[in-house]
């Protein structure tokens, strides 16, 4: 029996045909898989997904169902048009689709998912390499892209079901419905499309009252559609910690560092829970600031992201414009993620320091 | 101080694959017709034969020897005639010089293998000399010559010495067998060991997945103050040195440095067993227990099989193929080197033939990184494994070594975590080869 010397990143492609094959070890590979993480991700997001159908009915289904789709056919149609090998089954389109899907207010219109979805896959994630290349998170790059072209379509948030009517969220009543002057100010110099979403956040936020703390945990609040159950996102979130599918020092930290930091710049303590469970921290900080490709890979560079995102956001909701905040914030630290891995490199064993 | 259930940070857990031949007694293979002995099967310079073709020789008779330091001498396990001096491919190398011998089925012993006298008589010099000419290698991985690790510089003061018991490869089970069969054997071997270095205290670590030996080797050591058991997690690569020290010493070998850096040696099982032998008995590394294994061949077996016995008729005598094969390895699935051919022979490093059907053999998709990070979790030597291996690829071994690559253990962990199926290990072995090379032609 003779052997045969084959490249190993191309071995797979070889056929034995009755020879000894001859490649570098190790010669055994774990059971993990691309696919089994990123099907460990939309189980874990499974919950949220059943909630948000629950509390803002059949319209939130329409608009995840929408977004997956459109997800999944563009990054199919962009690598077919770049003649890359079409990765679909690899699962990751259908997690950037729901989650792009959970920024989104029940209300919005159904082309809004598939502009979004249209530039997180082809502009963000394909155009810059693919899986595991893309320097943002797709779907909050997405969400920022619609916020920034349609202000009003994003911004304007429904109560749960039954009464599904234009309200404000627990945030933009924190930030504009407690002055009386909150759209006043807001309005003063509604130019640009920040000042739009806080006029629409603002003016539905007059009068308006805090939710009870338990509708915050359950989810039974007005907001985009997947970010308001913070219970049934920590459900999922728990499963991808046992899985090991993410680290759980990035949304430790991001929480923990956003609490402390809205302490120190003053807010009040009954409000804090509030900031908590609201504005799609929990969301932000377990499925989007774990993103593995935009999020470094150093331990140390995993605690600093964390800390810096969790002071971004309560800067941004404190002194900023927008009531919520996470989404920049993230995206933000996924732009410094290259910069924070080359000063976290890990000290070698037995290395100097 | 107590030694139970120590362990390094980082690491993987890989599955065992033990049970196959775990509970299997050392078997004596068959005599082999014709052994092919490598004059190069360790660090160092290889030897010259000192047989010609035609000479008759006996088992233990030395046949190929070095005036370097660092090397280690070859002796015959067969008695019979050499029949040819001829390059040949060997498990570690493509085109190594072998003294072809045809066994008479005599077995006769040479007279130089007798009985070296009471160790409690033989001084430092003496064992250290007993070992060299006896041509004792490193039994678990590279083949380093014993006489030179157990000489370290005057400025290297050794405390401890460490016997590694903790055969963390998958598949493999002949370190386990001997201790469960040969305990006394090992514990005199350390014994030997210490006396050579002068040292008084001696650590003998096994994972805990061989209760068996942990309590065969416990037993013999009762009445032995200065030795002591260390029991291990089940965790890969707990039996590399560097690993093995950190978790029953808490320390840590500097980068590039070596065990005697930080005050100790580290020998093997089945090297401490080789050392206790030459000893007792004055015989040389003539033979020594190989697992031949795998769900590729039909009768798995812990042999004790002569140097220069070829793979194929280990297998045979393992009942041949149970499958069509894919992969014969020389060693485990984690570190072992993968044969073309199956006229290899059994070398003084070679642990276990693994055989892998064409089922398991068959290498998975790689897929794109995806910068999951898992790689940095296993790696036990702390380095990123995803950026030097993407460098590599890339042939940009400058930046490879910048990550480090030269610190790389090649354990394999990462490349066996990694859900993308990238081949990590493979191009940092290659990362580093090149560095290596380009920093020799300065």
């Amino acid at each position: 029996m003779d052997g045969k010397v084959v490249d190993t990143s191309k071995a797979y492609e070889v056929a034995l045909e009755n020879e000894l094959l001859v490649t570098s070890s190790p010669h055994i590979r774990s059971g993990e898989t691309v696919q089994r993480i990123m099907l460990d991700v939309i189980i874990a997001l499974t919950p949220a997904i059943i909630g948000s159908v629950y509390f803002f009915g059949i319209n939130a289904l329409k608009l995840i169902l929408i977004s997956v789709a459109s997800s999944v056919f563009f990054e199919a149609l962009i690598q077919k048009m770049l003649k890359k090998p079409i990765t679909i089954d690899d699962l990751s389109a259908v997690i950037t689709g729901i989650l792009l899907a959970f920024n989104l207010p029940a209300s919005a219109p159904w082309w809004l998912p598939i502009m979004g979805s249209a530039f997180a896959i082809i502009v963000v994630k394909q155009l810059f390499g693919g899986l595991g290349s893309n320097f943002m998170n797709p779907a909050l790059a997405g969400r920022a892209m619609l916020l920034t072209s349609w202000p009003a379509h994003m911004s304007t948030f429904t109560g749960t079901r039954p009464d599904v009517v234009a309200t404000a969220t627990p945030l933009a009543i924190m930030k504009y419905g407690m002055s009386p002057d909150g759209a006043a100010s807001a309005t003063a110099s509604a130019t640009t499309s920040a000042t739009i979403e806080a006029v629409t956040s603002a003016t539905s936020a007059q009068g308006a009252e805090l939710p009870e703390l338990i509708d915050m945990f359950i989810g039974n609040i007005p907001g985009a559609i997947g970010e308001t159950s913070a219970l049934l996102l920590l459900i999922g979130a728990a499963y991808l910690i046992i899985r090991k599918v993410i680290d759980w020092k990035i949304p430790v930290f991001y929480i923990a560092t956003t609490f402390v930091c809205l302490v120190l710049f003053g807010v009040e303590s009954e409000f804090l829970p509030y900031h908590i469970l609201g504005g799609g921290l929990i969301l932000g900080a377990f499925y989007m600031a774990t993103d593995y490709a935009s999020s470094p890979v150093t331990p140390i560079g995993r605690i600093v992201f964390a800390i810096g995102a969790g002071f971004l956001t309560a800067l941004i909701r404190v002194k900023g414009g927008y009531p919520e905040g996470v989404s920049y914030s993230i995206l933000l630290m996924n732009v410094a993620t290259p910069l924070i891995e080359k000063f976290t490199k890990p000290r070698v064993f037995g290395g100097a320091k | 101080m107590k030694l139970e259930n120590l362990t390094f940070k980082g690491g993987v857990n890989v599955p065992h694959y033990k049970e196959l031949t775990e509970g299997l007694s050392i078997e004596k293979a068959k005599e082999p017709e014709i052994v092919y002995i490598p004059l190069h099967q360790h660090t160092g310079a290889p030897c010259e034969p000192i047989v010609k073709v035609g000479d008759s020789v006996k088992v233990g008779q030395k046949i190929g020897q070095s005036e370097a330091f660092v090397s280690a001498p070859v002796h015959s396990s067969v008695s019979g005639v050499v029949k040819s001096i001829e390059n040949m491919p060997t498990p570690t190398a493509q085109n190594v010089k072998c003294v072809v011998i045809e066994s008479d089925g005599k077995n006769e012993l040479h007279e130089s293998v007798k009985p070296k006298g009471d160790l409690e008589n033989l001084t430092q010099k003496e064992i250290l000399e007993i070992i060299k000419e006896a041509g004792i290698t490193g039994m678990g991985g590279a083949g380093f010559p014993a006489h030179v690790k157990l000489s370290p510089p005057q400025d290297k003061k050794i405390d401890t010495i460490l016997i590694n018991g903790a055969e963390c490869e998958p598949y493999i089970t002949a370190d386990h067998r001997i201790m469960v069969e040969y305990p006394e054997k090992i514990v005199f071997g350390l014994k030997a060991i210490m006396k050579s270095v002068g040292v008084d205290r001696g650590i003998i670590g096994i994972e805990k997945n061989k209760p068996d030996a942990i309590l065969a080797i416990k037993e013999a050591i009762k009445n032995k103050p200065n030795i002591q058991v260390a029991t291990l997690k089940v965790k890969y690569p707990q039996g590399d040195e560097k690993r093995l020290i950190n978790a029953i010493l808490g320390r840590v070998v500097p980068s590039g440095g070596l065990p005697m850096d930080v005050g100790t040696i580290v020998c093997n099982v089945s090297t401490t067993k080789a050392i206790a032998e030459a000893v007792l008995e004055g015989k040389p590394l003539y033979e020594r227990v190989v697992t031949v294994t795998g769900k590729g061949v039909k009768e798995p077996k812990n042999l004790l099989v002569k140097i220069g016995t070829p793979f194929k008729d280990l297998i045979e005598q393992c009942g041949g193929f149970a499958a069509t094969p894919g992969k014969i390895i020389s060693g485990g699935p984690m570190m072992g080197i993968s044969q073309y051919t199956m006229d290899v022979p059994i070398i003084k490093g070679t642990n276990a033939i693994l055989v892998m059907t064409e089922e398991e053999a068959k290498p998975e998709k790689v897929y794109p990184c995806i910068k999951c990070g898992k790689c940095l979790e296993v790696c036990p030597v702390r380095l990123q494994p995803l950026y030097v291996g993407g460098y590599a690829i890339k042939k940009n071994f400058d930046k490879a070594e910048a990550y480090n690559a030269l610190d790389c253990v090649e354990c394999g962990a990462c490349s066996y975590i990694c859900p993308a199926k990238r081949p990590l290990a493979e191009s940092i072995r290659l990362a580093k080869r090149e560095i290596i090379a380009k920093r020799k032609s300065k």
